[in-house]
């Protein structure tokens, strides 16, 4: 595949994936970067590449570090040490005002004494632009984010949801090359909160700039980003499409800070080149799983604990036995049923007294033996379906 | 209005249910004490500004019926709308000197961190626990010919001869700002204080410098506390007696001074009691309207 071919088919189509691509310049790049406070490191020798038209997301725990990499980006925080390059400069040393990049804070930060209309000209007034230019593309900036009604309200007199909107709206009117969003829905309720990601991810195809967002639900930033970054403690543990983090973790940090997962401790028992055959005295039963190539690396000390990691979809509950299963299946009790209408969610208790969690589709109206409370289950996965983690 | 449609007799029962419900009392407190040592005192000044004065306890009288010929005397000597002038000029400019030199305190104050506000606040105050007369009486240790000022500049080499500061409206101004500035700092520093500190890094975000923020969201953003700070220092000093008194001179016109001559040198209780309530009145009415002004503003922005 061809670079260049790559390139032009823009973020919203599938094949995009510049961060594969090595002869691919980065729009933003943080090298080697750390910052302290004090004693605390906030951010630990971070390196990142983040392209043109992504979207970015940064995903941790509070205090990982995720908003002190947003707001030296910005430039409210100057980097302890290493680079921060943003289009091919070395901004490290820039001032806020000066770079070319806008955010857009958690809190909003309108402008208390402004209408919506000088909140979002502001920006635009600091450049000395002419004042038709400035009310045309005000206009067009209401009209992306459905301001038209709120125009000349003040920010108390608005509802969270058009705050954001506004706020949106004030970073954006700029056309900067990045927008920075510093967990911009994090203020609203559960509805509005899910709307408003495809809206958001509608205008960032729709303007066609780097969106890098800071954001602890993970479900957030699944469902809007190209990229994830997971953190821990100033550190990127994982860098990947929500796919591969999902189905690829590549550690337990990853695997249970995404989604839910059952994770059994185990020793590699054979390694052969298209099985590893791991025994598990927490999942009662020998485990086999399709090497990937970071399983491989797993693999290699046969002394250390390897971790099996099995989503609850992945996993078939039933109550039959199932007649040539000499692996993957792992039998237990019924502790628990959890009925969410398209879904059901089992915990099960094992031998050992482990709780596997079992999610199952319902497929059907009703079922004709149905699992209940203290029955005892089989359940099995494929080998490809679970993976390996060493760490 | 919603209360447009209720019947009488159901406003009534509204009525009722107000002064037995708790609040009444609550409320009822603030308004009994404005009655009985705001508006009581007030009615007795005007009473006795209609009188004529008489040697007598109390030196004044109703014999000659009751008149305006007080209020009429007060538009005719020069003295006393020439005293009013004066008092508004200088209260007025030391106002403007106290905000320039309060504002940057109170910033700092506010931008201090956190752990150190509540021991800079008590510096501010600190002053309170000494009676205002003997530190206006210190002034005049410090501003004399003699004085710790003229001494200090002498000994530096910044002067020959002493300043003459001390009897002139200069040393006014000095008294005047020095004793009002708490008045002006505390109501500053509580909107700075609670100002949001991220709306300034969106400012600068969206590509404003500093100082420009400085003007267009921190400037607008403690106005109320500008404005709170402005009356309490404006108010007491147009009144002021004991600066102008002690530290100004006989150039020195202030209307407090005026009255006390009227009321303790001349002892003409009625032309005094006129002077007092003129002067209420002169800064009474634009407060009234200003406030009125304020409250269609924020009624617009609802």
């Amino acid at each position: 595949m061809a670079s260049s071919e790559k390139a032009t088919k823009g973020p919203a189509s599938a094949g995009w994936a510049p961060w594969e691509d090595p002869a691919a310049v980065p729009h933003v790049r943080l090298d080697g970067v750390t910052k302290r406070f004090g004693d605390f490191t906030a951010v630990d020798n971070l390196t990142l590449n983040i392209f043109e038209g992504e979207f970015f997301s940064l995903l941790g725990p509070s205090g990982c570090g995720k908003t002190t990499i947003l707001r030296m980006l910005a430039g409210f925080e100057a980097p302890s040490e290493g680079s921060i390059l943003i289009a091919g400069q070395d901004v490290s040393r820039v001032p806020p005002h000066r770079r070319p990049v806008n955010m857009m804070f958690q809190s909003y930060a309108l402008f208390p004494h402004m209408t919506v209309e000088k909140n979002i000209a502001f920006g635009l007034e600091q450049d000395g632009l002419p004042k038709d230019e400035v009310a045309q593309r005000v206009d067009d900036v209401i009209n992306l984010v459905h301001l038209g009604q709120f125009r000349s309200r003040k920010p108390h007199q608005l509802s969270g949801g058009q705050k954001q909107r506004v706020a949106l709206a004030r970073s954006l009117v700029k056309r900067p090359k990045t927008l920075l969003l510093d967990e911009p829905l994090g203020a609203l309720d559960k509805k509005l909160r899910e709307e408003t990601q495809f809206e958001l991810v509608n205008i960032q195809e729709q303007v066609g700039i780097t969106f890098i967002i800071v954001t602890h639900d993970q479900e957030e930033a699944m469902t809007m980003s190209h990229r994830i970054a997971v953190m821990d403690h100033g550190r990127i543990v994982q860098t990947s499409t929500p796919t591969d983090i999902y189905e690829a973790p590549g550690s337990r940090y990853v695997a249970e800070f995404i989604g839910d997962v059952n994770v059994f401790e185990g020793k590699v028992a054979e390694t052969t080149p298209d099985m590893l055959r791991i025994e598990s005295p927490e999942a009662g039963c020998p485990i086999e799983a399709t090497p990937t190539p970071a399983q491989e690396d797993a693999s290699h000390d046969p002394s250390g604990s390897v971790w099996v990691a099995v989503r609850p979809e992945k996993l078939s509950i039933s109550h039959d036995k199932p007649k040539d299963a000499k692996a993957n299946c792992m039998t237990g009790e019924v502790w628990d049923i959890g009925y969410l209408g398209s879904h059901s969610i089992f915990h099960v208790k094992l031998a050992s007294g482990k709780m596997v969690t079992v999610a199952q589709t319902n497929r059907t109206r009703a079922q004709a033996r149905a699992i209940s409370w203290e029955d005892t289950v089989h359940m099995t996965w494929r080998p490809g379906d679970a993976v390996v983690l060493s760490a | 209005m919603a209360s447009s449609g209720t019947k009488p007799e159901k406003t009534g029962q509204g009525l009722f249910a107000r002064i037995l419900g708790s609040r009444a009392p609550v409320i009822a407190v603030p308004y009994l004490w404005l009655l009985l040592f705001f508006l009581a005192p007030f009615l007795i000044v005007l009473v006795i500004s209609l009188g004529d004065i008489a040697l007598a306890i109390p030196p004044f009288t109703f014999k000659g019926g009751i008149d305006l010929e007080n209020y009429a005397l007060l538009t005719q000597d020069a003295l006393y709308w020439r005293s009013y002038f004066s008092s508004m000029q200088i209260a007025g400019l030391s106002t403007i000197i106290t905000l320039l030199v309060g504002y940057p305190i109170a910033y700092g104050m506010a931008r201090a961190p956190v752990q150190w506000r509540a021991a800079l606040l008590m510096l501010v105050i600190l002053p309170f626990w000494t009676s205002f007369l003997i530190r206006v009486y210190a002034w005049i240790g410090i501003l004399k010919k003699e004085g710790l000022l003229n001494l200090a500049l002498e000994s530096i080499g910044m002067i020959d001869a002493p300043l003459t500061i001390l009897n002139t409206n200069v040393a006014v101004y000095i008294g005047i700002v020095y004793s009002y500035l708490p008045f002006m700092v505390l109501p500053l520093y509580a909107s700075l204080e609670k100002m949001d500190r991220s709306l300034l890094e969106a400012a600068s975000d969206l590509g404003c410098h500093p100082l420009k923020a400085f003007w267009l969201i921190t400037v607008p953003l403690s106005l109320p506390g500008i404005i709170a700070g402005c009356f309490l220092v404006f108010i007491p000093a147009v009144g002021e007696f004991v600066i102008p008194d002690l530290l100004g001179g006989s150039e020195t016109l202030m209307i407090g001074k005026t009255l006390w001559v009227e009321f303790f040198s001349n002892r003409d209780w009625p032309l005094s009691s006129a002077v007092a309530v003129i002067l209420l009145l002169v800064l009474v009415i634009p407060i009234v309207l200003f406030q009125r002004h304020q409250a269609r503003l924020a009624e617009r922005d609802g």
